[in-house]
């Protein structure tokens, strides 16, 4: 499947694309545009205005595609506590990591396109996932 | 801020008048940000991609909540415009770090463990005055710098009682 997203991608957007890609549809393919209209007829957008999988209500587009998707794993709800404080740091949760993975995020978009960001961003997203998921199993801090 | 004017977003908005709670909340979103308000339901800062996607976000909450916006990119008619919103913004900043340098002094006769206490939230709200500050002004290292000096004396402290 296609999916659209905004050129310029940061912390949210970059989550959004892993998400999709691991846990949504494994053969997605991402497309990056200037503006809603260029988004293809046959793509699904994300993370940009007025589209369903956005911003809504005070959550961030990772947080939306959690609830539409009805993805209820708690490792990927205590990574959309980080990409939501990194992307809107509003303080609704208390996330140490967000402000890190925020100047990284930042920083390689001035060094890369958007397609090699996802690229790096995939690994260090799978990596939160496992380092969560076995704090979660252990019920402390993983080595 | 010296020389060429800058590129501005803008955001004219409107909010239903009830509920109140709504208007307050978009308030404090934009006041978070450091807006500069230009007049009832206008507000500007100085546009980069960041900026313009803080604001593009909150337009789109105020139109989940019943209100109307637009978003604009802009630059002022004159220098002198821009440099009176500038001091404007940079004023309000002045104010908030002053406080973190009065609540920094405060703290220097405190308890070493209210002390650590009041060293994390001042360094927290440094970041938070930080990400709004736009045009910053002589007080931002000065706040620095008393926040600084009280994780000094906390360190040294612990030192002592070693």
């Amino acid at each position: 499947m296609k999916w659209a997203t905004r050129r310029g991608v940061h912390i949210d957007r970059a989550a959004c694309a892993w998400l999709v890609r691991r846990h949504l549809d494994p053969d997605a393919e991402f497309v990056f545009v200037g503006d809603p209209a260029e988004v293809p007829e046959d793509a699904t957008p994300f993370d940009m205005r007025g589209v369903e999988l956005s911003h809504h209500g005070g959550d961030c587009s990772f947080e939306t595609i959690l609830h539409r998707y009805e993805l209820a794993d708690p490792v990927l709800w205590k990574i959309a506590e980080i990409v939501h404080e990194a992307d809107i740091d509003d303080e609704r949760f208390d996330a140490p990591e967000a402000p890190g993975l925020d100047v990284i995020l930042r920083g390689l978009s001035m060094t890369c396109d958007d397609r090699r960001v996802l690229e790096l961003t995939g690994p260090i997203f799978d990596g939160l996932y496992e380092f969560y998921r076995r704090g979660l199993l252990l019920g402390r801090e993983p080595a | 801020m010296t020389g060429a004017m800058g590129q501005w977003v803008l955001l004219a908005y409107r909010m239903p008048r009830q509920p109140s709670t709504l208007r307050i909340t978009i308030w404090r979103k934009l006041d978070r940000l450091g807006v500069a308000r230009l007049g009832d339901g206008l507000v500007a800062l100085p546009a980069d991609a960041r900026t313009r996607e803080q604001l593009e976000w909150i337009a789109e909450e105020i139109g989940e909540m019943g209100g109307t916006s637009t978003l604009w990119l802009a630059a002022p008619g004159s220098q002198g415009q821009e440099q009176a919103i500038a001091a404007e913004m940079r004023r309000a900043r002045a104010e908030e770090y002053q406080a973190v340098i009065a609540q920094a002094r405060g703290a220097a006769q405190a308890r070493p463990g209210e002390r650590a206490r009041v060293v994390k939230r001042l360094q927290a709200e440094l970041r938070r005055i930080g990400r709004r500050d736009y045009f910053p002004p002589a007080e931002r290292d000065e706040a620095r710098l008393a926040v600084q000096a009280l994780v000094e004396q906390s360190a040294a402290v612990k030192e002592e009682s070693r």
